[in-house]
């Protein structure tokens, strides 16, 4: 078989699911183990396979964290455009995600921090003060719904499939 | 009180595998690899347009035939997939189901003392609707040497002057067995010597893997002696919707479409207006199915061959089809045991025929997670009762 249809093929199972081992993918796309492991190293080398992080819904722990949007205006830089805003801004820990946007601004930046306190002191103390940084705009997320594609709340769940049909 | 059933029905054996079956659904926790419908939710953009229907009142009858957008998207499925020119005004009508549509071509064809021709181990239904139609079925037992492929030879075998009529159930429930373009040949040759009709159930044609459904009703000169039976139910996730259709030649659509026009009026309105959506915008949807069923059939075959199992590859449907010989039960036993044993169901070849006999029929149409906590009570059993 060759690599494309593999390497789609892990990343098509990986993507919802990233537990499965190897010993599971080589079954499940009709390969070897050692292929499986050749091909993820390969796609995490080439950044394809960024990471492996699990999807937390922390609203059902006890921990509170709260997560923000904040839309950012720079003034591009010469050279180097967006990017080296950008990185200024992806290097804190703080910041979960940074997206360059078309439209009205320029950045989307995802926080998160455990109070609204806390991402308010950053926004004011760290991105807005940041050179080449214009404005921001901050909005609080109230709730999760969906992420990566995975449902957060516990559907109510009463389909019922038969056991057994012919 | 005079005797109010007729002698007819009352002949019909109701499935043998009947009195297993409400065992099974009595034991709340079994887990089952069972079924013969996809795991997956019907796609959200196909549920989507039905709500949207009923919010904007469409909650009356359509025309007996069904909706004319609905025809015309299926005249259009046929020619893209299948290479099958139908016209929708005449040649197309939609059902409730494709079970309407096997029970509606046998009795639009049959009359008293006609044969059909039913390859088995197959879906439970052709043949009490052969007797319905008063028809007399004739069966052809399909064999693992040949991977359960329909063959000529066999019916050189069976066939008589009184033979009208072969089924051709492939992709295949239960033993997942596909007829390439090239098994096919000598069927279509075969049909064409002797002036016989096919209905080609074709439910499963979108579950092929590595290789496309090939219709039978493509062949030169098949067409206009086919009914290609098709559907919504496995190819789009859309059991409960209860929608399928027929393609054929007017001459014989015409006559079922009397039948269903008396009998059922309608297919559901709700369930026709999703439809239009499943075939403008799921082929996608069907892909990623497609390609998820794939997955589990390799992890399953691999699995099972790795217990020991005895199990030819299946390139159709969502089933494997392993031999359970060696155990020395018959199938109903296996399948009695491994369900008291292990709370896991599964089920006996036998419920397809009596040439499932030394078989189970195990679906994939459950999540890999699910498959692997199955296989390890089968794993459990097997080590139990293995010689």
């Amino acid at each position: 078989m060759n690599k494309e249809v593999i390497d789609k093929g892990i990343l098509d199972v990986i993507g919802k699911n990233s537990r499965f081992s190897s010993e599971d993918l080589a079954a499940m796309l009709g390969t070897d183990e050692k292929t499986i492991e050749n091909e993820i190293k390969s796609m995490e080398d080439n950044k394809i396979i960024c990471g492996y992080p699990a999807l937390i819904n922390w609203d059902n722990t006890d921990n509170e964290m709260v997560t923000a949007l904040i839309e950012v205006n720079v003034t591009p830089q010469r050279d180097m455009g967006f990017n080296k805003v950008a990185e200024r801004i992806y290097k804190f820990e703080e910041v979960e995600s940074v997206y360059l946007m078309s439209g009205d601004f320029d950045l989307t930046v995802i926080i998160q921090g455990r109070s609204m306190k806390e991402v308010a002191m950053f926004v004011s103390e760290k991105l807005s003060t940041l050179e080449y940084v214009n404005s921001t705009a901050t909005y609080f997320v109230m709730k999760k719904y969906k992420e990566h594609g995975i449902i957060m709340e516990k559907e109510h769940d009463d389909k019922e499939r038969m056991l057994v049909t012919p | 009180m005079r005797n109010p059933l007729s002698e007819k029905i009352v002949q019909i054996q109701p499935s043998g595998i009947r009195k297993f079956f409400d065992i099974v659904s009595e034991m709340k926790d079994a887990i089952s690899l069972g079924v013969g419908e996809p795991d997956f939710d019907t796609p959200w953009h196909i549920r989507e347009e039905g709500i949207y229907s009923l919010e904007k009142g469409r909650t009356f009858y359509t025309s007996n035939a069904g909706l004319k957008e609905l025809k015309e998207e299926i005249a259009r499925y046929m020619k893209r997939r299948f290479e099958l020119l139908y016209n929708p005004n005449g040649e197309i009508y939609v059902t409730v189901g494709g079970s309407e549509a096997i029970d509606g071509a046998l009795r639009a064809m049959l009359d008293s003392g006609d044969e059909v021709i039913i390859p088995q181990p197959c879906y439970v239904s052709y043949e009490p609707c052969v007797i319905l139609a008063d028809g007399v079925p004739v069966i052809v037992e399909l064999k693992e040497e040949n991977e359960f492929k329909l063959k000529r030879e066999q019916l050189e075998s069976v066939v008589t002057d009184k033979t009208k009529i072969l089924v051709m159930p492939f992709p295949n429930n239960p033993t997942g067995a596909i007829m390439t373009k090239e098994d096919l040949t000598e069927i279509a040759e075969f049909v064409l010597e002797h002036d016989l009709f096919v209905i080609s159930d074709e439910i499963y044609s979108e579950l092929t893997y590595g290789t496309n459904h090939v219709s039978i009703a493509s062949f030169p000169n098949m067409r206009e002696r086919t009914i290609v039976i098709n559907g919504f139910s496995k190819s789009y996730a859309m059991t409960g919707w209860r929608l399928g259709y027929a393609c054929g030649p007017k001459l014989i659509i015409d006559q079922m479409l009397k039948i269903h026009q008396f009998a059922i009026m309608c297919a559901p309105t709700t369930s026709q207006y999703a439809a239009v959506d499943a075939l403008r915008n799921g082929d996608e949807d069907v892909k990623n199915m497609r390609n998820a069923y794939d997955r589990r059939r390799k992890f399953l075959i691999k699995a099972l061959r790795d217990m020991g199992f005895k199990c030819f590859e299946p390139f159709g449907a969502f089933y494997v089809f392993p031999s359970i010989k060696e155990f020395g039960m018959s199938s109903e036993d296996f399948a009695q045991t491994l369900l008291n044993e292990e709370k896991l169901a599964v089920v006996p070849g036998t419920a397809f025929g009596n040439c499932g006999e030394g078989f189970l029929r195990i679906s994939y149409a459950y999540s890999i997670e699910d498959l692997k906590n199955a296989l390890e009570r089968m794993k459990h059993f097997i080590e139990r009762h293995r010689k």
